[in-house]
């Protein structure tokens, strides 16, 4: 009698523990991926809100950055081209700004050591911009510019 | 249960150049349907890279990524054989993972 009760009494403390670590805010199954989404920065407007949400402040422009297979020209905002290098030493993350859009940030990439600070992606465009890549590295905030002309807005309604 | 990605992991030199072609419909959640109603954001957050269970790119992405979204890069090392493992979230807590062999 004494061993079940020891048993149960046992089995209920360890409930008890998950769910205190549940509501505590260790546990939570789903969520965990929505959390490494910067809600903040992507909802931003305007240059510097964007620049602020992503730590960069004010960031040095450099020749470092350089944009490839890039159009000046966009035929089709839906589908705009972007490629990016950064030469910059120990680059942690690319980001793309495109300060014409509704929200300014269209991506943000972790670089982690081992992977190449070069990459290239597609985004959308509603109107003519300058797209701005923002470089992380050694914690400190680099950038680079480039207008692209669309003829065709990717966000129309 | 959405559609799967195209992966292309090649060997190029002393790095494993990764190509891939997600499936997804990325709306902004500024158009309008015919009716007028806006139709609500649906678009991938973040997309996470790993080969040999280390992670090799982390990506977060907002609605301003093109539709069926594209990304290629490359990383240090992978021989050929090894496995690329792509996994994407949206913003309905959607997710799809696909994997791809380096050639």
């Amino acid at each position: 009698m004494d061993t079940t009760r020891r048993h149960a009494l046992k089995t209920g403390g360890g409930v008890t523990l998950l769910t205190l670590l549940a509501a505590a805010g260790w546990l939570k199954p789903g969520e965990a991926a929505a959390e490494d989404w910067n809600k903040a920065a992507f909802e931003t407007k305007s240059m510097d809100e964007t620049m602020k949400a992503l730590g960069g402040g004010a960031p040095a422009t450099s020749a470092d950055i350089i944009f490839f297979s890039t159009p000046d020209i966009a035929e089709n905002g839906a589908v705009v081209p972007i490629g990016i290098t950064s030469k910059i030493a120990n680059t942690q993350s690319i980001a793309i700004l495109v300060e014409k859009n509704p929200n300014i940030l269209a991506a943000v990439f972790d670089i982690p050591a081992g992977t190449d600070t070069s990459l290239s992606t597609r985004i959308k465009m509603g109107q003519t911009s300058n797209v701005y890549a923002l470089v992380k590295a050694d914690g400190k905030y680099h950038v680079a510019s480039k207008e692209i002309k669309v003829t065709l807005g990717g966000c129309g309604g | 249960m959405a559609d799967p990605m195209k992966i292309r992991a090649n060997v190029v030199g002393d790095s494993t150049e990764v190509k891939v072609l997600m499936n997804h419909e990325m709306e902004t959640g500024q158009r309008k349907d015919a009716q007028g109603k806006t139709i609500p954001a649906w678009f991938i957050q973040n997309v996470k890279v790993t080969h040999n269970e280390k992670v090799v790119l982390n990506a977060q992405w907002g609605p301003a990524v093109a539709k069926n979204p594209f990304l290629s890069f490359k990383f240090k090392g992978g021989a050929k054989g090894d496995k690329v493992k792509i996994t994407w979230t949206d913003n309905r807590n959607d997710t799809r993972t696909d994997e791809a062999t380096i050639a």
